[in-house]
């Protein structure tokens, strides 16, 4: 015991030392979480609107007041009809509104019977998808939603994230990748490190066994990842305002099962690979490219192509990011992850014993 | 200590990397409280022998025993039981000395002040900058604490594998007196080196070349052992002499040593014969004397034997 603590005092030493790989292991979570977070954001936050008004009445005015008031919306004044193809082609406004000249006759009629001609026309910059769609829902409801209310075929609720903010999406995602990416990228290119300066000879012509040599490269690995999950976590609750309604002991249980199984990863690519650059590669694209395509962090499983589902199902992240999804955002009790909390046992459990079996004392 | 036992016997061990072989039926034996040396340009397998004698490699063939033990079927008590210092260097550069000494020792159970006494001639040396990186150390320190992390454990068979490559003269001589000194306190050690000058330093060496051993004997025996004339010649036009002694029938073999070149005779050989012919070839500042052969010369001898 007391060897293996000297052995894990060497390798934590290996990793202070390095300040560099040190500092970005630790912010690298920050950095990504606060990107993600406030800058990279799917949300669509500042739609320019411009309206056409050809008979301005009380009304019309009550509707633009609405409009100006939003803060999704930026209000960017009247113009004329001819003005609406040069406006929208030099990107000054993403949405204009047309009134209907009898505005306020067709409003009364709709609001009395129901139902009626249009009253007025949303002409949406449709060059960036995202904008436009949100945009049109968000005048939808401004404009037309108290009509839409009292008087609609469905009724639409937004449960977990009424807002749609597209953090609450992230966070569980980049936690699926930090992890794997700290816990196996760097303990994969700490072990091979030792195959490349040729210290794992010294190390192997000696009587510790290769599984204590390898628990003591992982430990201060392990316990850098579980710096960055309170950091992440604090961060998510505190700065994102994420709901974290579920049960924290769950949300940790089935964080310290994933981290193990990214640090198992990392040992199985070292068992593979014999240069650091490799390790890396190997992390690079087998790991980290289907975590980003694969793992329904980006793109949602069920809109991949009928290939690539299955595939995804290989993809740790996926049952990771699934589990943290429910749980952070939903609020799910653990039962409802029991499924994505099994597959992980059962994941690294699997790649632990192929790592073992893999890593040989010897060369060769 | 067993003592009845040898410290190192190797039985036609073979390996190949490949179509390469790099050890061909090798055998040897190293008594105890020997410094046996391996001698032997690169590529002749010197350091396949070391690993496989460390427990790193397989052999192919062949059976080995260190310390009484089968490297194959005992490797892990072999392990606990050698010294190993690799030709590269194979200490941790972002940790200090002290740290290095000390996780080594660690890492064989043991603790640095257990075995101080063994290590102390030679860790004393580098003590005064224990605090620094193994990394910033001169090639002659950081050789000094491989060898202190390599014995450190008190191993009964030292390998040391190139030890004094890279190493500048006056460093190579002290640590070849670190050797005896351990060789002193009973160590079996067994060395590598391609610098032939090294090999009187040592109790027994085999030479060897690509795979194979040429002979196992000691430095003294196998120069005195050394059958055929030898001269040293020297001449203004060194160059044009190498080609024209090379023409020569009764010239058995040829080579540059150094300030001169030396030349094996062959039966019908006549110095001042090959004088006079050399003066009529045009050669300026003649100088040619008989020597005693070195261990390079009993090397190369051994290898146009062999062809």
């Amino acid at each position: 015991m007391r060897g293996f603590l000297k052995f894990v005092k060497k390798e934590t030493l290996h990793i202070l030392r390095d300040s560099r790989t040190m500092l970005i292991a630790l912010l690298m979570p920050v950095v990504q979480i606060l990107l993600f977070g406030f800058a990279i954001s799917t949300e669509v936050n500042n739609v320019n609107v411009a309206v056409v008004v050809p008979k301005w009445d009380e009304q019309i005015r009550q509707s633009i007041n609405k409009l100006s008031s939003n803060p999704y919306i930026t209000y960017k004044g009247a113009i004329a009809e001819h003005e609406i193809d040069q406006n929208l082609r030099s990107g000054k406004v993403d949405a204009i509104v047309v009134f209907a000249h009898d505005f306020d006759r067709l409003m009364t009629q709709w609001k009395q019977s129901g139902n009626g001609k249009a009253a007025m026309q949303f002409i949406m910059d449709a060059s960036n998808t995202n904008t436009a769609q949100a945009g049109a829902g968000y005048l939808n409801n401004i404009l037309a939603g108290e009509l839409m209310q009292s008087n609609s075929l469905v009724e639409t609720h937004m449960l977990f994230n009424p807002q749609m903010k597209s953090a609450f999406n992230f966070v569980p995602g980049i936690m699926g990748m930090i992890f794997i990416l700290i816990c196996a990228m760097l303990t994969s290119v700490a072990i091979v490190r030792e195959k490349e300066t040729g210290t794992m000879d010294v190390l192997l012509v000696s009587p510790v066994r290769p599984l204590t040599i390898i628990l003591a490269k992982m430990t201060p690995y392990f316990i850098l990842s579980c710096i960055n999950l309170t950091t992440i976590l604090l961060l998510a609750r505190f700065v994102l305002g994420i709901p974290m309604s579920g049960n924290l002991s769950s949300i940790i249980v089935v964080s310290l099962v994933y981290l193990l199984l990214s640090l198992s990863l990392g040992l199985l690519i070292s068992t593979i690979a014999k240069q650091q650059i490799v390790a890396l590669l190997i992390s690079a694209a087998v790991m980290m490219v289907p975590i980003v395509m694969l793992s329904g962090m980006l793109f949602p499983i069920e809109n991949m192509p009928a290939v690539l589902q299955p595939l995804s199902a290989i993809v740790p992240a996926r049952w990771y990011i699934d589990a943290m999804r429910k749980l952070l955002i939903q609020g799910a009790s653990f039962g409802l992850v029991l499924k994505d909390f099994l597959i992980l046992v059962g994941m690294t459990l699997a790649v632990l014993a192929i790592a073992l079996k893999n890593f040989k004392d010897k060369l060769e | 200590m067993d003592t009845s036992t040898l410290a190192i016997e190797v039985n036609g061990i073979s390996k190949s990397y490949g179509t390469v072989k790099a050890l061909d039926h090798v055998s040897l034996e190293v008594q105890r409280g020997e410094i046996f040396g391996l001698i032997g340009p690169d590529g002749a397998g010197k350091t396949s022998l070391f690993k496989i004698l460390v427990t790193l490699l397989n052999a192919d063939e062949g059976n080995a025993k260190v310390d009484g033990l089968e490297v194959a079927a005992d490797y892990r008590k072999v392990r606990s039981r050698v010294g190993y210092m690799p030709g590269k260097f194979s200490l941790y550069p972002d940790l200090t000395i002290e740290e290095n000494m000390e996780f080594f020792a660690t890492l064989f159970g043991v603790t640095v002040e257990q075995n101080y006494d063994l290590v102390a001639p030679i860790y004393k040396q580098i003590e005064p900058f224990k605090k620094r990186r193994a990394g910033r150390l001169s090639g002659g320190m950081k050789q000094k604490l491989a060898l202190s992390c390599a014995l450190i454990h008190k191993p009964s068979v030292l390998f040391l594998d190139e030890p004094t490559t890279g190493v500048d003269a006056v460093s190579r001589s002290e640590f070849w007196d670190m050797l005896h000194n351990l060789r002193e306190q009973g160590l079996s050690i067994l060395v590598s080196t391609p610098y032939m000058d090294e090999a009187s330093r040592c109790d027994r060496i085999a030479l060897c070349n690509t795979g194979r051993i040429l002979d196992i004997d000691s430095p003294q025996h196998m120069v005195e052992k050394f059958d055929g004339k030898l001269y040293a010649i020297k001449a203004r036009d060194m160059y044009g002499l190498l080609k024209d002694l090379r023409d020569n029938s009764s010239i058995a073999n040829c080579y540059t040593a150094g300030e001169y070149h030396h030349l094996l005779a062959s039966a019908d050989f006549d110095a001042q014969a090959i004088e006079h012919h050399l003066a009529e070839l045009g050669h300026e500042d003649l100088e040619i004397k008989p020597i005693a052969p070195d261990i390079e010369d009993v090397f190369i001898k051994l290898l146009s034997n062999e062809q």
